[in-house]
């Protein structure tokens, strides 16, 4: 019964106003995506998908454009980083919680969430000076796979505590200590308990972590050793999806820039994949 | 006896995550305190920047990061208080506009990198310019900024709006007088949050804001973000090493000052809310 | 009938806003008739009236109307949709989401629910107190002065005045005259309610209405806000939501019995107070102000 028209002037205008300005706002991806559409349309014109891996190299000055092992590249180093960076920020984000004596619970977590404001391109610096050459102590050269997991796992893994955290806190305090009064020992209580009941939010913020460590550039362009290659062992030189666009698009033209724009939409699929992923989830689980 | 174990553990895993990040900030505040003084902060970068300052390049960063706030702030608060206030009315709108953020947050920013240099460099003609940078990390803050910011207005308790209402305010007069006022701090938090992210930002930089290091004369222009400086005095820079220890110092320290005044807005506004929902009688 | 035209003028002439001296207290002056001054004038007409929510039906087919210048006292226990009925009287059911209104209802011979209504002028001729005390987080002159700068009162002195009357109606100028600007969540539960009550009276509405104004207040409070409820009769409308039966047969002309029946909020019995109270027609009625249901 109640009408629009009944709003005065003024709330008919701001509503108006607020719907364009949030059309533009979500109008943003679209244009993001439109962009590199139409900046990979040269190349994408000319050659068949399949090319983008069966073609021999990545060589695309002489037109070829095999994106497997940069793709590799990608793939590898997050599910090293989320491998070695899952259990520390988890027990990081237990610790905190579960753990720390009161004193120290605030503290933690606060450093917890300053680190997490350190910008990518001092995490890879720090690699490449003090990281890569102690690595390379071990096994020539320094920079590589290996080197990038690890930074990758640091960078990610303050992500991955806080959202872990919040996790926790949405745990109803009952079932902790309904599991304490049964006499459940706390590593118990933990593990069989919260754990279990934190799942969804731990999940999400692994998909979150994933999309930041593939997004990742300047970190792994700096440590990762940016030669073109399969690895055949985690201290190869690889290059990444993102580092190969930051390094080669100073001086890429033609279908080579496209090649580039290319692999920019390869990469916005992925994250749109893990987006999804986590809604799909999101959804399933409720 | 497991459970001593797993405590042991635990408390070593925390000790030894505290440890490196203590390490790399040790690390870094040590190698590059020896450079830090007045002249370093006011001089302009000579010898490729092995030697001199950074005075261009806190400008530079300044420009870009400001621009990208003015750019994101009015369309960030305008869309959060659409999601917060009328979503009720709006349900498909809201969704949808939710779905397109949480897309938005999820692009690498080397994409956003490539985006910006597509749009705003070439076909607005804009080049690589200050006003490119900030443009392409305003698009990057956008997210950001309008979750905080959603989650501080819609924690302003409903009896407000509807006292206002009841007393013939428009939902207009409301939300100037009333309720963005009462959501300030969480607005506030979500700027710097903001700020936070495009200060640490390189790789959407490189390609639309540029790499020199001189001062810049307009947002027209182009400038050195800290963050590219950094890049660039460890890459490409033989030497540049130490120097750029100075600049990864400086920018650490601007971003951990940012960074807690958020968190102290945001732990600010959250003690206020309990006030405002318990009335002592 | 002369005390009736003399009655009916003097709340005439307290809606135009006469101008009085500034020593007899602007919108309470002396009482012209006793409890049964009401002119059976319907301000409100209700037919059929239902509201659904999005998950359940919180009034069912309910018929009744308010009459000018009286308190009608609104009981039943709770959950029998009174307050919900109290919200559509100003359209604030417009505001939730999922909120279907059904029925009819004018409120001055004129349809309520007209899509050509000014809903702001609306609300200002409809003052509304809730439950819970909602002052802004503002400043006690902050509070009165928005909803009078927002209605066009821009004079700072005529809102002094304004603000001074007001107060000193609610029985509140001694208390805070000194602290205006201090912030209003720094008053009492019961300083609070007055103020929410004396920002609704500012606005010059013709109905006030009151939404269990005072079960969240102290003893003492509840009384202040009695006494001053007392005094409005005659000069608003008032129509009051209470759970307190004793509080109701004290102040109210007339009464509304609300019960639930299929899980929605129905109108079981209305008519006069004392009607209702002491020779009740419906048994339900006759149980629950004997106290023996609900």
């Amino acid at each position: 019964m109640a009408s629009i028209l009944s709003l005065s002037s003024t709330d008919q205008y701001l509503i108006i106003g607020l719907k364009l300005s949030a059309l533009l706002v979500s109008g943003v991806v679209l244009l993001v995506f439109l962009f590199l559409l139409n900046e990979s349309l040269p190349l994408l014109s000319q050659i068949s998908i399949f090319q983008l891996f069966s073609d021999s190299s990545w060589h695309p000055v002489d037109g070829f454009y095999n994106l497997s092992p940069m793709l590799t590249a990608t793939l590898l180093s997050t599910m090293g980083a989320l491998l070695v960076a899952t259990p520390l920020g988890i027990s990081s984000a237990v610790f905190s919680r579960y753990y720390a004596p009161a004193f120290l619970k605030n503290g933690y977590r606060r450093l917890i969430e300053l680190l997490a404001g350190i910008p990518s391109v001092v995490y890879g610096f720090w690699g490449l000076t003090t990281l890569a050459p102690l690595l390379a102590t071990f096994h020539p050269p320094g920079v590589s796979l290996l080197t990038a997991i690890l930074i990758l796992a640091l960078m990610i893994l303050p992500t991955i505590a806080l959202t872990a955290d919040a996790a926790f806190l949405g745990v109803p305090t009952v079932y902790y200590s309904s599991a304490a009064a049964l006499g459940l020992s706390r590593w118990r209580v933990i593990k069989d308990i919260v754990l279990p009941a934190a799942r969804a939010g731990i999940f999400s913020g692994l998909m979150l972590a994933a999309g930041r460590a593939i997004g990742e550039t300047m970190a792994v362009l700096m440590v990762a050793g940016n030669v073109v290659q399969f690895p055949t062992s985690a201290f190869d030189s690889v290059r990444t999806l993102t580092a190969n666009i930051a390094l080669e698009m100073a001086y890429a033209m033609g279908n080579h820039r496209s090649a580039l724009f290319v692999s920019g939409l390869v990469l916005m699929m992925m994250v749109s994949v893990l987006v999804g992923l986590t809604e799909y989830f999101k959804r399933y689980k409720q | 006896m497991i459970n001593k174990v797993a405590t042991v553990f635990i408390w070593l895993l925390a000790i030894f995550v505290i440890a490196i990040f203590i390490f790399i900030l040790s690390d870094i505040v040590i190698q590059g305190m020896g450079h830090i003084s007045w002249e370093y902060l006011s001089q302009p970068p000579s010898d490729a920047g092995r030697a001199g300052g950074i005075a261009p390049i806190i400008v530079s960063t300044v420009w870009i990061v400001l621009s990208a706030v003015i750019f994101s702030a009015p369309f960030g608060l305008a869309t959060a208080i659409l999601l917060s206030e009328f979503t009720r009315q709006e349900n498909s709108l809201s969704h949808w506009v939710e779905k397109c953020l949480d897309l938005l947050a999820s692009i690498p920013s080397i994409v956003f990198g490539l985006f910006g240099n597509a749009f705003f460099s070439l076909f607005l003609g804009l080049g690589f310019s200050i006003l490119s940078g900030g443009l392409t990390l305003a698009c990057m803050v956008l997210p950001i900024f309008i979750r905080t910011t959603t989650e501080g207005l819609r924690a302003v308790p409903d009896d407000y709006r509807y006292s206002a209402a009841a007393l013939g305010m428009t939902r207009y007069a409301a939300l100037i007088h009333l309720i963005i006022p009462a959501a300030m701090p969480a607005i506030i938090a979500g700027l710097m949050l903001g700020i936070g992210r495009a200060m640490a930002e390189t790789a959407a930089l490189i390609f639309t804001s540029g790499y020199v290091d001189r001062m810049p004369d307009s947002v027209f222009d182009s400038g050195r973000a800290l963050s590219i400086h950094i890049y660039d005095l460890s890459m490409n820079v033989a030497g540049g090493d130490s120097k750029a220890y100075a600049a990864a110092l400086v920018l650490i320290v601007m971003l951990l000052v940012i960074n807690s005044l958020a968190i102290r807005l945001t732990t600010h506004w959250q003690k206020n809310r309990i006030i405002n929902h318990e009335i002592i009688f | 009938m002369k005390s009736f035209s003399k009655s009916h003028s003097r709340i005439a002439g307290v809606q135009t806003g006469q101008k009085q001296s500034s020593s007899i207290p602007y919108t309470v002056g002396p009482l012209e008739s006793g409890p049964v001054c009401c002119i059976p004038e319907s301000v409100f007409s209700i037919k059929h009236l239902s509201v659904h929510y999005a998950e359940k039906t919180a009034l069912e087919d309910v018929s009744l109307d308010i009459y000018k210048g009286c308190i009608t006292a609104l009981i039943g226990p709770s959950g029998c949709g009174k307050t919900s009925f109290l919200s559509v009287l100003n359209r604030l059911t417009d505001m939730i989401s999922g909120c279907r209104v059904s029925g009819q209802v004018t409120f001055n011979n004129r349809d309520l629910f007209d899509s050509e209504l000014n809903l702001q002028h609306l609300r200002r001729q409809i003052g509304m107190v809730f439950q819970k005390p909602v002052p802004f987080p503002l400043s006690i002159r902050r509070n009165l002065e928005l909803p009078l700068r927002e209605l066009g009162m821009r004079q700072s002195s005529k809102l002094e005045h304004c603000i001074e009357a007001v107060l000193s109606d609610v029985g509140l100028w001694q208390e805070v005259k000194d602290r205006l600007d201090s912030p209003a969540h720094s008053l009492s539960g019961g300083q609070q309610q007055r103020l929410c009550i004396a920002r609704a009276l500012a606005l010059k509405p013709e109905v006030l209405l009151m939404d269990e104004p005072c079960s969240a207040l102290d003893p003492l409070s509840s009384g202040i806000v009695e006494d001053l409820i007392q005094k409005l009769k005659g000069r608003y409308t008032i129509v009051i939501v209470t759970h307190n039966l004793a509080q109701a047969r004290r102040i109210a002309n007339y009464a509304g019995f609300f019960w639930v029946n299929q899980q929605a909020g129905n109108l079981v019995e209305f008519g006069r107070c004392q009607q209702i109270f002491e020779s009740p027609r419906h048994q339900l009625t006759a149980a629950y102000v004997n106290g023996n249901r609900g």
